[in-house]
């Protein structure tokens, strides 16, 4: 019986062209918006990190007291030198690292190449185990390199093909600015989006980094961060980069791991009682205040899914609810049209069960052609998102085939739900009014 | 006029004129508010820099080898010897950075040395004498540096200027009694006198969550002795496209141990305007493409279903014409039905509009909409519901009153 109705729902849309394809038309482009700007979303707000997303946290440290928090602002989102050495000292948590971004210029070893700029991190050992950092050759440096400042070097594929042509480098040297630095490890294509461990420096959407080095050697060198810092007033800092690493300016990430809730709860109170000591020594005139954020709560926090994502989204819905509208208004025409009809099967004996399957055959006919104009649309819409969107955004956002599937599911889904109250009245069609009235 | 019949043959067809009026009234909604989003781009697009833009380019340069910072002066000074060299080039200076850079420098700018309640937060920018002349600023109190005045400055070395000059957007906050020029105020712990200012030059930063004090820059005295930094090149008129293709070579024929990038080591600001409002055209270009097809989505529902209801009336209309009505008295029917309709739509979308504008201004920082969008969205939708309903409504018109004797 399905195909039969199927063949009489293809009847009827034929019967008026501009009517379905205004429909079908109406249903695509609004599940092509969607769809689209769904995809820029998912891309700028997944978790990186999804299985211990809830075991890496940050933490903020009042290093400035109530007063610098005027005007709407709030604890600075980094830390100071001096601070986040002391949490390294301690070493509370199960695993922990500063991590700073620094560039340099790599000196390729043959001469009649020109130096290239490459940017990356310094950090310490436990960055690669934390953030579950993949290696294609060798592995990251050892904590008694972090303590011996040792000059090692973990670079990135990318950087690997470039001076290496793409071979285990491990155990060669690269040499970066004015120093060498022996290759102990090479990541695997490896940059998460958001790049999470450097949100308060970048969008967190730009290019991998290039390699990364002990944060022990670059302090050494008095590698300058090529990300954020943030002072507050001015009195007390010396000059020179004694005077820069004492001071209250932050600049420094901090990350530690903390196994379970117990742990960041104990870790929460450490850090309490880090402020109030600071405190007692006289540094902080305030009460302690600490927060610590988990990776996901530091994303929102650091509002890393850009607002244009979210507004395009919401706008997109609207668009898509507008279409639906107007297919139920567009579909209710159509089929009141046919009370006549309707009245005639009823009276030869159908139910209002077999009404419904009917027209809801047709709506469904007109929710699949839907989804495959949009299907076509999001293509059109993915590829040009590059016009609307940062290209940084818009090169995460491609066609899957789950978003394939969405975009038919949420089209049939769409229409058959439009097609209810339309349906609803068809199958309410009473049989002999239409046939008195003829 | 004929409205309570219309009013009377409406409460037929509740659930059809319900849909259209929610149809014009969410399409207001959103167009209003993707309008206003509109507005709110393009303003801030042709926000002016203050900067002579055309004629300008930048060259971003990087030393390799890290040379000492005495080293980087002298390079430092042959390079801008080169540049000037270069036919075509008009005046150059070397900076940290520049407008739409969104990377620089900010500092609180206050009355006391302590800074801990600062007047207003500022832009830094390194400049020395040839930097007003090259950027076109345009000087309208006090005086440019003079070539004695401008010191050289490390990573981390003091910043602690004698003499700066501001914009006036800035000397007004600080001094809204009078000039500015021969006035103290803090940058550092040590007092800068403000020696000229200048009408206008924006922050690197184009965010609006920064725009408070998107007009209030400082320039400081100061070369840049940092391994990284970047040229501001004046070129003359007309030349920017030769200056542009030919420079990255002619500093590499002078000294090669050097980082300029070959993808984007040397941009015109024709460049850096559309990578830094990147989001905003961006933004403007999708609101526009959503409210264009919504219009188009909303205007076609309407003729479908005006034109399934005249199908329906047919025999009415033909009654109708029998009786004595006249092809215009049809035609107006319908419209005026539209127009009922439209006029509940707007109401209900007038309403929405706010709602919709209210939550988006709590979620994204947004402005309040201005009364003007909501008024340009009832007028357009009306006009467009009246055109839309216009076909089927003269097909009605065309109905002949013989259709009355006909039966199916």
């Amino acid at each position: 019986m399905l195909a039969y109705y199927l063949r009489l729902g293809i009847r009827s849309l034929r019967r008026n062209p501009i009517l379905t394809s205004l429909m079908v038309l109406a249903i695509g482009i609004g599940v092509a918006a969607s769809m689209t700007t769904y995809a820029v979303f998912r891309a700028v707000s997944g978790n990186p990190l999804p299985d211990k997303s809830t075991q890496l946290l940050v933490p903020q440290i009042d290093i400035w007291g109530p007063q610098s928090r005027s005007e709407g602002r709030d604890m600075p989102d980094a830390l100071s030198y001096t601070d986040a050495m002391a949490l390294m000292r301690e070493h509370r948590a199960a695993r922990q690292t500063s991590i700073y971004p620094v560039n340099y210029t790599a000196i390729p070893p043959d001469a009649s190449r020109e130096p290239f700029s490459v940017s990356g991190y310094a950090t310490y050992t436990d960055f690669f185990p934390m953030f579950e950092a993949p290696f294609q050759y060798g592995g990251g440096w050892g904590a008694a390199q972090d303590a011996a400042h040792a000059a090692v070097v973990v670079i990135s594929a990318d950087l690997n093909q470039q001076l290496f042509g793409g071979a285990n480098s491990v155990g060669r040297t690269i040499r970066l600015d004015d120093h060498d630095y022996q290759v102990v490890g090479v990541l695997e294509n490896w940059n998460p989006h958001p790049r999470f461990y450097d949100v308060n420096n970048s969008d967190g959407f730009s290019d991998p980094p290039d390699f990364f080095l002990p944060f022990t050697h670059a302090v050494d060198l008095h590698t300058e961060t090529a990300g954020n810092s943030n002072c507050y007033g001015s009195s007390g800092r010396a000059p020179g980069w004694d005077g820069w690493v004492q001071s209250d300016c932050v600049w420094v990430s901090f990350w530690a791991e903390l196994p379970d809730a117990a742990a960041v709860q104990a870790y929460q109170s450490y850090l309490q009682g880090y402020g109030a000591e600071q405190n007692r020594a006289g540094r902080f005139h305030w009460p302690a205040n600490a927060k610590l954020h988990d990776l996901m709560q530091w994303m929102d926090y650091e509002k890393v899914v850009p607002p244009e994502s979210r507004i395009s989204l919401l706008l997109s819905l609207g668009f898509l609810l507008v279409c639906l509208v107007n297919t139920v208004g567009l579909l209710l025409a159509k089929f009141m049209r046919r009370s006549a009809e309707i009245g005639v099967r009823r009276a030869l004996g159908a139910s209002r069960r077999e009404i419904w399957t009917q027209f809801l055959a047709e709506a469904a006919m007109v929710g699949v052609s839907g989804g495959v104009v949009g299907l076509a649309l999001t293509g059109v819409g993915i590829l040009s998102i590059g016009l609307v969107f940062d290209p940084d955004y818009a090169r995460l956002a491609h066609m899957s085939p789950e978003l394939v599937g969405l975009t038919l599911l949420s089209a049939l889904v769409a229409t058959i739900g439009a097609a209810f109250y339309p349906t609803w009245r068809a199958a309410r069609v009473q049989p002999a009014w239409q046939l008195k009235s003829n | 006029m004929q409205i309570r019949p219309i009013l009377a043959a409406l409460r037929h067809h509740k659930a059809g004129t319900l849909l259209i009026a929610l149809q014009i009234a969410l399409t207001l909604a959103i167009v209003c508010n993707a309008l206003f989003i509109i507005h709110e781009r393009l303003t801030r697009l042709s926000q002016p820099s203050g900067i002579d833009e055309p004629n300008l380019l930048v060259i971003h340069n990087g030393w390799a080898g890290k040379p000492q910072e005495g080293e980087i002066a002298s390079l430092m000074a042959s390079d801008l010897d080169t540049l000037r060299k270069i036919p075509g080039v008009a005046d150059v200076y070397a900076t940290n950075t520049y407008p739409l850079n969104n990377v620089g420098i900010a500092y609180g700018i206050g009355h006391s040395p302590d800074k801990l309640k600062p007047v207003t937060t500022t832009a830094i920018y390194l400049a020395d004498e040839n930097a007003l002349p090259t950027l076109g600023l345009k000087l309208i109190a006090g005086r440019n540096f003079r070539p004695d005045e401008i010191g050289q400055i490390g990573l981390h070395g003091d910043t602690d200027p004698s003499a700066i000059i501001v914009t006036s957007a800035l000397a007004k906050l600080l001094f809204p009694d009078g000039s500015a020029v021969g006035k103290v105020a803090y940058i550092s712990a040590k007092p800068s006198t403000i020696v000229g200012v200048v009408e206008r030059m924006r922050t690197p930063w184009v965010d609006s969550s920064l725009a408070k004090w998107a007009d209030c820059s400082t320039l400081i005295p100061y070369r840049p002795l940092t391994s990284a930094s970047q040229y501001v090149v004046r070129v003359q008129p007309g030349q920017l496209e030769n200056v542009t293709r030919h420079v990255r070579a002619m500093l590499y024929a002078a000294n090669r141990m050097r980082v300029i990038s070959p993808k984007d080591g040397v941009q015109t600001f024709a460049d850096i305007r559309a990578i830094a409002y990147n989001s905003d055209r961006g933004m403007a270009i999708l609101m526009s493409a959503i409210s264009t097809i919504l219009l188009i989505i909303t205007g076609a529902g309407i003729v479908g279903l005006t034109s399934f209801w005249v199908g329906q009336r047919r025999k009415q209309i033909g009654v109708r014409r029998a009786l004595g009505a006249t092809r215009h008295d049809i035609l107006s029917y319908f419209l005026t039905e539209n127009l009922l309709i439209g006029v509940g739509g707007v109401v209900m979308g007038g309403v929405l509009a706010i709602a919709l504008n209210m939550w988006l201004m709590k979620q994204f920082e947004m402005d309040k909409l201005a009364p003007g969008y909501v008024l340009a969205g009832v007028v357009t939708l009306l006009l467009l519901g009246q055109g839309a309903v216009l076909a089927p409504a003269l097909r009605a018109s065309n109905v002949p009153p013989v259709e009355a004797t006909r039966s199916v």
